[in-house]
């Protein structure tokens, strides 16, 4: 079976991270419950006639892609596979509205195209006459992850040379008011410096595109081997170390190799226990990286997680923004990411520097 | 008719996103489809929706369109006949 | 690494059965399930023309033995309904002695409670526990639950009309690979007002029954299903020694890379996802005896398609015919509704009948299987094409 590497990556996060040269050198300190994604100027990457009705989603999809392709240095890939949770919310929002208010009349299509999971991936396609493999997961905080998974098996396989895979997800004004009243975004407004320790129900929501070409080619740009990823649609607090303890087990590869620990903690009282579980006993002794104090919470928000571990792996260097604990280590080769949302869908990964 | 031909031109921007333009970037001859704006078929609909609730005209074969749809001549010539509202 | 990728088991609800046996007598009786609009208060109610499951939530609530405060989509309901149905066709009985996964498909989710309650979630408390089930991952999650598969691999896949066929294909890659010993694969979409004023805006839908690959075809009719199958791999057919339905040889997708909802004018990605098919099943074209097509009996649709089938398959093309006039187009269920009913041409040897045609369309001389015909089947291709170009062809046969 062939390895595979990560060989470009793409961020579009509520942080200045598009500007691939720098690695979260300037820190925009976010104060509101939800965190919103600081947006490239999009008409440098998507011609004005394309562009006019992309809703944010979409774009954010397209420009990052057009971002990991251009690093990778590919004019075309032989797949897309895309992961989001919730599609582009907004056209969902605007198709949704227009029928209770208008009573069903006067609809019009675009907000309904654009509704559809899989429009960024289709969009991408179309952008890039792509005609090769196509995919949209949906999977809430597993959705990336499953896409993650497929380009794997592909690569491994042989069946793709190059694959570009993305997760994007936007925010939406009514589905943001309907996440305070069930408590899934914090009740007050809570500021980067303090999230993770807030102690407070709900989280911070954010947005963003993360994208990457991965490929069983591993080129001079790139950035770590994908070593393994593991999902699961359930698991509970007592089961999250030993299940990390036997994914590690699977690669050949104890505690003491793992050189740092991303965890996807969001400041949640009620779920963060699951990283807790690693965080106080398995793992106590390795640098420990957290990062949805910068961007929020979202289905597709694990990703950032893998493209500050690409930059981990390749420059060294662990801004001190991402720190969560005092452990530090020489040299960072390999990788443990552990993610899920409200308790479900769960997933492990590990990243290796090649 | 050249004031319906202005609110057309100022209703096409603003329905369909055309951001970049204003009403004077169309001319009443111009194209729409194909080589002029370059509006494609998901526009056409868009556009057949805009006819009903501005005009009160109701089109049920998106082919109708075509013909309608050539230019702002003809949309505003076709209108003006066929206009409820 | 397994060879085959055995089908153990099947379940389906749809607007002509609540289960397999069910949809089979319908198909051969010829009976189609396209009505008037019953369960969704619209005011297209009187003229849209719908392919609706017969059972209300209440009653789907009450055969899975649901809560009151449960808080399941319709598109969870029928779809952990069709998925029970095939757990219990494939005779499970210990969900752990195998790696199981499930992998199911929506493109409509949780659409049909939020769209309910939307304003109303802001005044009252009643109904906030659905805000959460909205997004589409969470049917499956409850399709899941209601399988007792935990703890494993599980994931949703959304590519508008060939969700399901997609979901199929990655199932079969799982067990192919050796990362999973059984999986279970399929799709759910129920009807919402968001769907139907959807496909309204497209110009798309028929004010009648649909016609597919009718000259004078008006255009689709949409229909709401679930489907589901177990796949297995060949170490747990032999350790448990099952009977085998059928198999799954080949698959493909492809992108038609053309236009954001309509399919290019010779189906490019159509043929791109039939030949591929073809190549993973190591079959020519001579192979395929019968092709469930997309058929969806839009004016697009049926002649990007036909032309496609004619480009793959020239001169010979085998009997065809869409199923769509009798469950309506089910969405990113389709190709898992389509999946069941080419296992049971198999099985049966017979093709059902493309309904409701009247003329044969003046691009081409292919004409679909009018009459229900009885047919030694070896092979039957399901073919699956949607919005964002997505297009997706599986291959079934009945022998490894």
């Amino acid at each position: 079976m062939k390895k595979v590497y990560i060989n470009s990556i793409a961020s579009i996060s509520p942080q200045k991270t598009f500007d691939s040269s720098e690695f979260l050198n300037e820190i925009i300190i976010h104060e509101d419950q939800v965190v919103f994604a600081v947006e490239p100027v999009y008409k440098d990457y998507i011609p004005p006639a394309a562009a006019r009705r992309m809703a944010k989603g979409i774009k954010m999809g397209v420009v990052a892609s057009k971002m990991a392709l251009r690093e990778a240095g590919l004019e075309q890939v032989d797949a897309i596979i895309t992961g989001t949770g919730m599609g582009c919310l907004r056209d969902s929002e605007k198709f949704l509205s227009g029928i209770i208010d208008n009573n069903e009349q006067f609809l019009t299509p675009t907000s309904f195209i654009q509704s559809t999971h899989n429009t960024v991936g289709g969009q991408i396609a179309l952008e890039l006459q792509c005609k090769g493999y196509n995919f949209t997961y949906v999977h809430g905080s597993n959705s990336f992850e499953s896409a993650l998974m497929d380009a794997k098996l592909q690569l491994e396989l042989e069946e793709a040379e190059n694959i570009l895979i993305g997760g994007v997800d936007e925010l939406a004004d009514y589905t943001t008011k309907l996440n305070k009243i069930i408590h899934h975004i914090k009740d007050k407004k809570t500021s980067s410096h303090n999230l993770l320790d807030s102690k407070t129900k709900g989280a911070v929501f954010g947005e963003g595109a993360n994208f990457f070409v991965l490929s069983n080619k591993k080129q001079a740009t790139a950035y770590a081997e994908v070593v393994s990823v593991k999902i699961f649609n359930t698991l509970s607090e007592s089961d999250v170390a030993e299940t990390a303890l036997s994914f590690l087990k699977e690669n050949n590869l104890t505690v003491e190799a793992i050189d740092a620990i991303v965890l996807g903690r969001n400041g949640d009282v009620e779920f963060d226990g699951f990283y807790t579980k690693l965080s106080l006993s398995l793992f106590s002794n390795t640098p420990q990286i957290c990062y949805k104090h910068l961007i929020g919470e979202f289905n597709t928000a694990s990703p950032f997680g893998i493209w500050l571990a690409s930059k981990i792996l390749k420059t060294q260097n662990v801004p001190n923004v991402l720190k969560w604990n005092e452990k530090n280590t020489s040299s960072y080769n390999t990788i443990l990411l552990y993610n899920q949302y409200r308790g479900e869908n769960h997933s492990f990964i590990i990243l290796k520097s090649c | 008719m050249e004031a319906l031909k202005q609110e057309l031109k100022e209703n096409i921007i603003e329905q369909l996103n055309l951001e970049d333009m204003t009403a004077e970037d169309i001319a009443d001859d111009d194209m729409l489809f194909g080589d002029g704006l370059a509006l494609d078929s998901i526009d056409a609909l868009e556009l057949i929706v805009m006819l009903d609730k501005n005009y009160g005209i109701k089109l049920t074969d998106p082919k109708e369109g075509r013909a309608i749809f050539e230019s702002i001549n003809t949309m505003a010539a076709y209108i003006s006949e066929h206009r409820s509202k | 690494m397994s060879q085959g990728v055995a089908i153990t088991g099947m379940g389906i609800i749809s607007a002509i059965g609540n289960n397999v046996a069910e949809n089979f007598r319908s198909l051969v009786e010829g009976k189609k399930g396209i009505t008037t609009i019953s369960k969704i208060n619209t005011i297209h109610k009187d003229v849209i023309k719908v392919g609706e499951i017969g059972y209300t939530n209440s009653q789907l609530e009450h055969i899975l033995g649901l809560t009151p405060d449960n808080n399941y989509s319709r598109t969870g309901l029928i779809g952990a309904i069709a998925a029970k149905e095939a757990f219990a066709n494939a005779g499970i009985k210990d969900i752990n002695a195998f790696k199981t996964g499930l992998i199911s498909a929506t493109s409509v989710g949780g659409m049909d409670m939020t769209e309910k309650y939307y304003y109303d979630y802001l005044e009252h408390e009643t109904h906030r526990r659905y805000i959460a089930s909205h997004h589409a991952g969470d049917s499956t999650q409850k399709i899941a639950e209601q399988l007792g598969i935990d703890k494993s691999l599980v994931t949703t896949i959304s590519t508008a009309c060939s969700s399901a066929a997609n979901a199929i294909m990655l199932g079969a890659r799982l067990i192919k690979s050796g990362q999973l010993d059984r999986v279970i694969v399929g799709g759910s979409d129920c009807m919402s007002k968001f769907t139907i004023n959807g496909f309204k805006t497209l110009m798309i839908l028929s004010d009648t029954y649909n016609t597919p690959f009718d000259e004078n075809r008006k255009g689709l009719n949409l229909g709401e299903a679930a489907a589901f199958l177990v796949l297995e791999s060949d170490a747990v057919v032999k350790a448990e020694n099952k009977p085998v339905l059928g198999y799954v040889k080949g698959y493909g997708n492809a992108n038609d890379a053309f236009h954001q909802t309509a399919s290019s004018d010779h189906g490019d990605g159509a043929t791109l996802a039939m030949e591929k098919a073809l190549k993973v099943a190591g079959y020519t074209p001579k192979d395929i005896d019968y092709i469930n097509a997309h058929g969806t009996a839009t004016g697009n649709n049926d002649l990007s398609e036909g032309r496609a089938i004619i480009r793959v398959f020239g001169e010979e093309v085998p009997d065809f015919s869409s199923t769509k006039a009798y469950t309506g187009h089910t969405l990113a269920a389709a190709g898992a509704i389509e999946a069941v009913y080419s296992i049971l041409a198999m099985q049966n040897n017979v093709i059902f009948p493309n309904l409701n045609f009247k003329t044969q369309m003046k691009e081409f001389n292919i004409t679909p299987q009018l009459e229900l015909k009885e047919k030694e089947l070896q092979t039957v291709m399901s073919n699956s094409f949607g919005f964002g170009g997505n297009c997706s062809t599986v291959i079934f046969s009945k022998n490894q």
